[in-house]
């Protein structure tokens, strides 16, 4: 081990933003007692928050299958995976919280339509092979997106996305296996898992990666180029590491052999080999219609969010009630004058 | 914000992930209780692996140092490089290779 070197200058002379800048600019990590500018907070608040309702509120289309899946092993499967999902939003809750904000602040922001989850997810699974297809095109768009956030330059965002994606890897086999098994089937079996493919094509390579931020034609320029000057404060600040179609790209050069090996066909007449740029060519989003088809206020857009909130209000009585529980074993102990309040396996497993 | 009343606390969760290991920050859940936050804890940080136990300490309860203070604070880690190794020569021609306590 060697002697540490102080981050810049003489300790304690820097100003705080020169110091935040000089850490970021060494690939640093910014913790969550450090001075930061209120910007980066903000972004990171609404980042996280936002990565987090998504998370949770994409439980809905595949939780709607967890009464029909077709056998006992895709159903433990299936809860499982469901059951992630729900651990990646506290993971970010968790971290959001780091930053100064209240996780019940955010879920209230969440049910009042002031915050957003992905409009991925405002999309219902019609059948079985919905949830094969969600897991292997969504979540295989997620782990793209989320592993260069395993980098990213917050310590607690970067700590719970470490987390996230070890979990992301076995969501995305099991939907390619749960395709591969039904394109291994009947021709009707086959047929509805294309189907699925056709229906979630679109919004894991458009909505999962957000808008354009390097260049695009038509009405969608502005787009671009708003998108472009957030993605360059986002990683000017080490927030983010790639731009959104940058992503996108290497999403779909992962997708199309995979899609090959099932014998499925990706929805897009423009999937070509460019040989020239070493990448596969794909038909560009029209993103103002595709966002205007998907408003808040689509039938299911306003269905998920009912629906969280519906079982938040029906969930209400389960937290009274340990609220209630709590306060009792608080006063019983705090009346036990004959030792500390401290349960007996604290003491024997102190390290 | 007048959550203060309703909201259920913060605890930080501690994890032994496997033997061998030092208990590790992983996190934070909200509970009403130790019971609860216990509960919540092992559902979210346990799900897989070969977790060995979990501790969970009320957020409030833990004392920092501000980081206005941090370098006054730490200042000891500073200036002394006697307090390395590499600060004195090897015990052998061999260098640290032939250290005895290498």
């Amino acid at each position: 081990m060697s002697a540490p070197t102080a981050v810049t200058g003489e300790a304690g002379q820097e100003e705080p933003l020169t110091r935040f800048e000089a850490l970021i600019a060494q690939g640093g990590t910014i913790e969550p007692r450090d001075w930061m500018p209120d910007g980066y907070r903000r972004m990171l608040i609404r980042q996280i928050a936002q990565h987090a309702h998504s998370e949770i509120i994409g439980m809905q289309p595949e939780g709607a299958w967890l009464t029909r899946a077709p056998s006992l092993h895709r159903k433990s499967v299936l809860i499982a995976k469901v059951q992630d999902e729900a651990g990646h939003g506290l993971y970010l809750y968790s971290a959001a919280e780091t930053l100064g904000v209240d996780r019940a602040d955010l879920l209230d922001a969440l049910h009042l339509g002031r915050q957003r989850a992905s409009a991925t997810f405002n999309h219902p699974a019609l059948t079985w092979a919905d949830t094969g297809a969600i897991a292997w095109l969504t979540d295989g768009a997620a782990v793209i997106n989320q592993a260069p956030l395993c980098r990213t330059s917050y310590g607690p965002y970067a700590r719970a996305m470490r987390r996230v994606c070890q979990e992301e890897a076995f969501h995305v086999r099991q939907g390619y296996d749960l395709m591969r098994a039904l394109c291994e089937g009947t021709p009707e079996q086959k047929a509805m898992a294309q189907d699925a493919v056709d229906r979630w094509w679109l919004p894991a390579v458009a909505l999962m990666f957000g808008p354009p931020d390097t260049e695009a034609g038509g009405a969608d320029a502005r787009t671009a180029a708003l998108g472009a000057a957030v993605s360059r404060r986002a990683m000017a600040w080490g927030i983010k590491r790639h731009t959104n179609d940058e992503l996108r790209q290497r999403f779909v050069d992962q997708c199309v052999p995979q899609a090959e090996r099932l014998g499925l066909t990706l929805p897009d007449p423009a999937i070509r080999w460019n040989e020239e740029r070493g990448h596969y060519d794909f038909t560009p989003i029209d993103w103002d219609t595709y966002r205007t088809a998907l408003g808040d206020d689509t039938h299911w857009a306003r269905r998920r969010i009912d629906h969280r909130r519906t079982a938040h209000e029906d969930g209400a009585w389960v937290r009274e009630a340990a609220t209630a529980y709590a306060a009792r074993e608080e006063a019983g102990a705090s009346a036990d004058a004959s030792g500390p309040a401290v349960p007996r396996q604290a003491q024997e497993e102190r390290a | 914000m007048n959550r203060d009343e309703g909201a259920p606390a913060s605890w930080e969760v501690f994890l032994r992930a496997r033997r061998g290991l030092a208990h590790q920050h992983v996190g934070s859940v909200r509970a009403a209780g130790p019971d609860a936050a216990l509960a919540v804890a092992r559902d979210l940080y346990t799900r897989r692996g070969d977790p060995l136990s979990l501790w969970v300490v009320r957020s409030d309860a833990v004392h920092a140092v501000s980081p206005d203070e941090r370098d006054p604070y730490f200042a000891g880690t500073h200036g002394k490089p006697y307090r390395y190794p590499e600060h004195f020569p090897p015990l052998t021609e061999e260098g640290s290779e032939g250290d005895h306590d290498q």
